[in-house]
């Protein structure tokens, strides 16, 4: 569903570091912020990111409103096996999205 | 002193309707308080945490964060989190991110808000349970979170 970028390597060499960079297309509504009316307007963020290898979980985060809109989120991790990575962010208003990649391990 | 009265009357009654547009900054007492929540009565050392923030940001909304830990990220010796920290946010507690010894690196990034000109600071957890800190400062001159929508 939603607006995901993902730049993972598709290949790599056993043992190798790699950079996982991540984006997802949000609001982050902090529910700091008026209305030309004065009302507040609700807060609506992303709260919990979640990265697993193979179905092990290998970063997670939680975030909170000083996440700027669009969450970008990049680290690192070993590459050990080929495999598919997989993201999860859920946040308020039950909002969930899952993406994956896969990657090849030589 | 009668104008100035006046002044603030006018202030406190437009605050009052829900008019101010600036919410109160948090203090730096909230900051202290957010990393005490975290780490107790422990010590908190400095070093081994390196930020990468601009010095001068134009626009708060989305600031490029980077943070750095020294450490092997061995199974025996490696960082389990980071906690990051923005001072005078109404919110100071920015985000957490767990990590382990198959991260390989201690090294995040992200995109954060800065409400105002500021220290930013990030307290790392290690594997032996020790605290480590590291801080940046920036100047902010577009502040996030306080412009109507």
């Amino acid at each position: 569903m939603a607006g995901a970028l993902i730049r993972v390597p598709s290949s790599a060499r056993r043992g190798e570091i790699i950079e996982i960079k991540t984006l997802i297309s949000h609001v982050m509504e902090s529910g700091y912020r008026r209305t030309e009316q004065g009302t507040v307007i609700p807060r609506d963020i992303l709260r919990q990111f979640v990265c697993t290898y193979n179905g092990v979980e290998i970063f997670r985060a939680e975030i909170y409103q000083a996440i700027a809109a669009n969450p970008y989120i990049a680290f690192t991790t070993v590459a050990t096996e080929s495999g598919r990575i997989a993201f999860t962010w859920s946040g308020d208003n039950g909002y969930s999205a899952t993406q994956s990649v896969e990657i090849t391990v030589s | 002193m009668k104008r100035r009265k006046l002044i603030v009357a006018g202030g406190a009654v437009g605050a009052s309707l829900g008019l101010g547009i600036r919410p109160v900054a948090a203090a730096p007492a909230d900051l202290h308080a957010a990393i005490e929540a975290l780490v107790g009565t422990a010590t908190v050392n400095k070093g081994r945490v390196t930020l990468e923030l601009a010095a001068l940001v134009e626009n708060g909304n989305t600031v490029p964060l980077g943070i750095r830990a020294d450490s092997p990220m061995t199974e025996a010796d490696h960082v389990t989190a980071i906690h990051v920290f923005a001072e005078k946010n109404p919110q100071p507690y920015v985000a957490v991110f767990h990590l382990g010894p198959r991260a390989g690196r201690a090294s995040v990034s992200t995109r954060i808000r800065l409400a105002d000109t500021q220290t930013v600071v990030a307290i790392c957890v290690m594997s032996d349970g020790s605290f480590w800190s590291g801080s940046a400062d920036s100047v902010v001159t577009l502040a996030a979170c306080v412009e109507p929508a």
